[in-house]
């Protein structure tokens, strides 16, 4: 194929990746624009993918492998849209390429970050620890590229200038901004955990030991806080009671009115990280319904299902309240069948938050439809496709299926001209 | 190609604090004979590149050697094309990893310059095999919305499609529907619209690019990518056609009604999801019921009809909550009827909880959670639905004028697997079981027919149920027939919105197959790579381990039964380089031979030296063992890593000349295997530990002891506990004593 003009892909999640790679594979220039400092999204943050409970780093490292041997693929962290114009085979796109103050020269020895006074909270690992203000944002991560947080910075400090051999720190670094010319845009920014300071009832951020369910990801990851121990935050206790708060903020017209889809599954796979990890722990999953449509996808909850110690109560949380002295979470849970109220203690319990497409606050990409829950519409403007869960809230592997297919509707914008 | 060789040695990233760079240089310059060997501060610098970039332009440099740091980062600034770039990843494995300026650092790293100088020395520039009369075409098999729309994707992307139905007319289900759901916003009126298939035949049919086949099967398909050969019969007539590649779409069957019985099927007025549309269509959206033909006031639906259970189907079909709201929504068109709906769990994934939302919010569909119990008579076509543990009271009858089962999805290509599997299982038993079977068991239609040695069909993922799925998460197109692609129901339960943009993506795999067989380049996931298994036929002994051991079936027999290979099938995994005894499959930059001689070349200084090689797959091992490096783990120095494109290109042989040379104890690192396994070229690693399995055949004659030899499964993120692993193999092997073969 010899289309001359790149296809542009906003975002370089695993949908954003799957687009870039399948398209490069056949012959397109592709430029992934990425807001944070490394590609992967949000399933780096993961620790395993459900039902495989494989490591989303493996395919990771798959797709870093394929954009290392494809000549025609061009990416930017660190990078946002800032304006769109133009129609199908003919865009013009402005994009703000914010400083990383490293440049290429980093060969990730560290030396910047031992020598670094500074810390910043770890957002990575939403806020769960602290890494110095010239970090790099995880172990496996691509590209193996430090970054300063500036904000963290101590005025006037230049110590990891100094302490860097190889003339990659460039502390006056200045945000650049591009334009590229592009055939077609595929938009696959992603999603963010919904808020769950947000729902009052469930006392998120007052109890300590109340999580979500993608900082659960975290604790339970081998590069995360805890080194992957699953310990609760007010006092390192080991997890050996939990509790899973099912659709917090999801199917609820307060908050999300859809459902979010991957939380079901999601809490199964974090229940059963618990059950693997201390042989003598119990979990309890409240929930409306259990979503696990498809073949694997129930055998996952038949498997969890057959472990005595995973209880499953159809059930409505009414609320969280936290035993002061303990540090314990105490469920107020409404027994839909016998209409009844049950409190319940546990060590700790994670709030099965939805997922809020990203496009809900971000709107750099106009001339686009939007549904009220901030979803792009399926009427998206020609050339512009909508890809993951910007069009419905979706799991990894449907997540790749529609990268892969927006990749032929690319194609076809670039060929129509 | 006749090589000009530099080696350029980083002293960058404390590497020049761990090893002596100027006795490194000298295994270069003296030890490999190769005059042009430079170091520098920091190799990645644009000042390092420079450096060789001028001895390629000016001494005409164009085998590099490369000793730094790992090939998995700087791979833009040691890029250098037209040239065979070797790289020796002496930061991680070394000056990370080990304790500085020892003897065994510096014979660690001197080892690993060597081995690469040896790959370097052995491998040659690897050109594409292109074969010719390679067609474009794409073969989309099955007419209904999925198969369709990809034809249609290709069409509008400029390529050439045939389109096979086996019906007399396209449209699959979707000419069965009477309405759909709406996509896009759910809550706005009306919440059942025409399903438009007309439309969509139409532009399928009139598409100049596309040429449709009604009423035609598949007879044949022949050869591989870009060549397929593909005998379509239609109407008693024949005809050979040539494709690039597949698309199978061929969907789903309903489950078998009669099964259900026990939900009161074969009662007058039970029936199927299925049915009821018909019933829907066929009346303009009035439900008569077929007993008497009466207008049905009071419909119940049982959901999970014979799903979610083992004795039917043991999976949810996922498209059968939705379907029964909309259905729900035909029997609310009389606003004097009223529709029930008994579930386990209402799953409207997504968006489609707002279209649920919508049945909630109207008074006449009713909905509960129950465990349905039976159907009976309740006199005049009349029935009852008996259940338990409903939000209504634990056990409650309620009469209905009319039942619908929400039964399931059955993949059409679950009966030829079981038929396959079956012939499989009794093959195993020995001829006569197989002639038995062969004659005994009713053979259901095949699909593709697939004339390759390991079977006529996709082979069946375990457990799978017959759905010809990836057992890939981050890869949902990677069948083991390469330029075979699924999509929609005979892949996976799916809605018909999924099934459209699945077949967008299987199509386009189509698509990027034909481009990259007209490259000559491999697929996924060794896209890119020129390089293609050359056999030296002439001493193969027709053992046929690569046609039985290849993951993809790439390779058949001839009709003396001996091997050969249909290239563009091949994924350039290694396997049947592994599996060879006679060690005759090479690539260019891949071999047994250039594998064997950079283990030859390591050497044990001493007989109470240890020397411990460790095969790594280069895909998960390889890179957690990168990350323990980027974290400082102390691994012992008497391992040396060898990394493989995969496990399964593990060669016995290579195991037998270490030991007998004195290699103190050999450990892989492959991916787990076995369910849910994680090998990219789907049972490398569980063949290596198979091959491994036979290894006691060599320690037997050696007279060694068997805990010489480990494998190990790991994953990429355990990078944390491998370095233990591995010194703990290493321990072991020290307790058990040096290899007394050392120094022989």
């Amino acid at each position: 194929m010899a289309e001359n003009k790149p296809i542009v892909i906003v975002g370089g999640g695993i949908s954003g990746l799957t687009a870039a790679v399948e398209a490069a594979e056949a012959g397109c220039d592709v430029v992934i624009i990425e807001k944070s400092p490394y590609l992967g999204g949000r399933v780096a943050q993961l620790n395993k993918y459900f039902w495989k409970l494989c490591p989303p780093t493996c395919g990771l490292e798959m797709q870093f492998k394929r954009i290392k041997n494809s000549t025609n693929i061009k990416f930017y962290t660190l990078a946002e849209v800032t304006d769109i114009k133009g129609q199908e085979g003919n865009f013009d796109i402005t994009v703000k390429v914010n400083p990383r103050y490293i440049n290429d020269k980093c060969v990730s020895c560290d030396a910047c970050a031992q020598a670094c006074p500074a810390y910043r909270k770890n957002e990575f690992n939403f806020g769960m620890d602290e890494t110095k203000a010239a970090y790099l944002p995880f172990n496996q991560a691509f590209p193996a590229l430090y970054v300063i947080d500036k904000n963290a910075c101590h005025p006037d400090c230049d110590e990891c200038k100094r302490a860097c051999k190889y003339d990659a720190v460039e502390l006056d670094m200045k945000p650049e901004i591009i334009n590229i010319k592009a055939g077609a845009v595929i938009m696959a920014m992603g999603w963010n955990p919904y808020d769950a300071n947000k729902m009052d009832n469930l006392g998120f951020g007052k109890i300590k030991n109340a999580i979500t369910n993608m900082m659960m990801e975290r604790l339970s990851a081998p590069n995360g806080p805890t080194g992957g121990k699953i310990i609760r935050p007010s006092d390192d206790k080991e997890v050996k009671s939990i509790a899973f708060v099912q659709c917090a903020g999801s199917r609820d017209e307060n908050h999300l009115s859809f459902c979010s889809y991957v939380c079901c599954l999601a809490s199964i796979k974090q229940a059963m990280y618990v059950r693997e990890q201390y042989p003598d722990s119990k979990a309890e999953i409240f929930y409306i319904d259990l979503r696990t449509p498809g073949l694997y996808e129930h055998r996952f909850l038949t498997k969890a299902q057959s472990d005595p110690n995973i209880a499953f109560t159809k059930g409505k949380v009414a609320g969280i309240c936290e035993d002061p002295e303990s540090g314990d979470v105490i469920l107020e849970v409404e027994d839909i069948f016998k209409g009844t109220k049950v409190k319940t203690r546990f060590d700790m319990v994670v709030l099965a938050t939805g997922m809020e497409p990203a496009t809900k606050n971000d709107r750099s990409v106009k001339d686009v439809a939007y549904t009220p829950d901030g979803f792009v519409d399926t009427s998206a403007k020609k050339g512009i496709y909508a890809i993951g869960t910007l069009r419905n809230p979706v799991d990894v592997i449907r997540s790749t299926q529609e990268a892969t297919g927006a990749v032929i509707k690319g194609i076809q914008s670039l060929r129509r001209q | 190609m006749e090589k000009k060789y530099g080696v350029y040695i980083c002293k960058g990233c404390s590497i020049g604090e761990s090893v002596n760079i100027d006795k490194l240089s000298q295994i270069a310059t003296k030890g490999m004979g190769i005059p042009l060997c430079k170091s520098h501060d920091v190799l990645c610098s644009p000042e390092g590149i420079n450096l060789i970039k001028e001895d390629i332009q000016k001494e005409g440099v164009n085998a590099i050697a490369i000793a730094a740091c790992s090939p998995r980062v700087k791979f833009e600034e040691f890029d250098f094309p037209g040239t065979i770039t070797e790289r020796a990843n002496i930061r991680e494995f070394v000056a990370w990893t080990q304790e500085p300026n020892t003897e065994e650092t510096q014979s660690l790293a001197e080892d690993y310059l060597t081995m690469h100088i040896t790959k370097l020395k052995k491998g040659d520039m690897p050109e594409p095999n292109i074969l010719e009369n390679l067609s474009s075409t794409i073969l989309v098999v099955g007419g209904g919305v999925a198969g369709m729309n990809a034809a249609l994707d290709a069409a509008n992307a400029g390529y050439s499609v045939l389109l096979v139905e086996k019906e007399p007319q396209l449209g699959g289900f979707a000419n069965k529907v009477y309405k759909k759901i709406p996509t896009g916003e759910y809550f706005t009126e009306p919440l059942i619209v025409d399903t438009g298939i007309e439309n969509v035949i139409k532009s399928v049919e009139s598409h100049p690019n596309i040429k449709v086949y009604k009423s035609s099967i598949i007879e044949k398909t022949e050869g591989q990518p870009g060549l397929f050969d593909v005998t379509i019969s239609s109407n008693g007539s024949s005809e050979t056609v040539r494709t690039g590649a597949v698309v199978l779409a061929t969907g789903w069957k309903p489950y078998d009604a009669s099964k259900l019985d026990y939900l009161g099927y074969g009662k007058k007025n039970v029936v199927t999801n299925i049915e009821f549309e018909d019933i829907a269509k066929k009346n303009n959206g009035r439900i008569l019921r077929p007993s008497d033909g009466k207008e049905a006031k009071r419909v119940a639906f049982i959901q999970c009809a014979g799903q979610r259970d083992p004795n039917h189907l043991p999976y949810c079909s996922s498209m059968c909550c939705a379907t029964s709201l909309k259905q729900a929504k035909y029997v609310r068109q009389d606003k004097d009827a009223v529709a029930m709906i008994f579930y386990k769990d209402i799953r409207t994934p997504g968006r489609l909880e707002l279209y649920y939302k919508e049945a909630q919010n109207d008074p006449g569909v009713m909905l509960t959670k129950a465990d349905v119990k039976g159907v009976s008579d309740a006199g005049n076509g009349n029935l009852y639905v008996e259940m338990e543990n409903t939000l209504l009271g634990e056990k409650v009858k309620i009469e209905a004028d009319m039942v619908v089962l929400a039964a399931g999805m059955v993949p059409t290509t679950r009966a030829p697997q079981e038929y396959l599997d079956g012939l499989t299982a009794a093959a195993a038993k020995g001829d006569d079981a197989k002639k038995k079977y062969i004659e005994e068991t009713p053979k259901p239609d095949f699909i593709l027919n697939l004339n390759y040695k390991q079977g006529p069909e996709i082979p069946s993922l375990e457990g799978a149920y017959g759905f010809a799925d990836s057992n890939f998460i981050c890869f949902p197109y990677e069948t083991r027939r390469t330029g075979v692609y699924s999509a929609g129901g005979v892949k996976r339960p799916m809605d018909t919105t999924e099934a459209q943009s699945d077949a967008a993506g299987a199509v386009f795999k189509a698509i990027q197959c034909i481009d990259h067989v007209a490259k000559g380049i491999a697929v996924h996931p060794r896209t890119w790579d020129v390089t293609f298994p050359d056999p030296l036929m002439i001493r193969c002994t027709s053992c046929k381990r690569c046609t039985e051991e290849c993951p993809f079936g790439a390779i058949d027999e001839d009709e003396k039964g001996t091997p050969f290979y249909k290239v563009n099938r091949c994924r350039r995994c290694g396997t049947c380089m592994g599996a060879c005894p006679e060690r005759i499959v090479s690539f260019k930059d891949y071999s047994v031979d250039i594998i064997g001689s950079m283990i030859k070349t390591i050497e044990s200084p001493d007989e109470e030296t240890f020397r411990i090689l460790c095969f790594a797959c280069e895909n998960d091992a390889y890179p957690a063992l990168d990350t323990a490096a980027l974290h400082r783990k102390k691994i012992d120095p008497s391992v040396r890593f060898v990394s493989l494109r995969c496990l399964g290109g593990m060669n016995l042989v290579w195991v037998a000349d270490a030991l007998s040379k004195g290699i103190d104890g050999i450990l892989l690192l492959g991916c787990k295997f076995g369910e849910n396994y994680q090998c990219h070229f789907v049972k490398g690693s569980e063949l290596a530990n198979y091959r491994f399995g036979k290894v006691g055949e060599t320690l037997n004659r050696l007279q060694l002891e068997a805990e010489r030899v480990q494998m190990l499964q790991v994953s990429i993120t355990d990078y944390e506990k491998l370095p233990d692993m591995i010194n703990e193999f290493v321990e072991k092997v020290k307790e058990l004593g040096p290899n007394p073969f050392k120094g022989m």
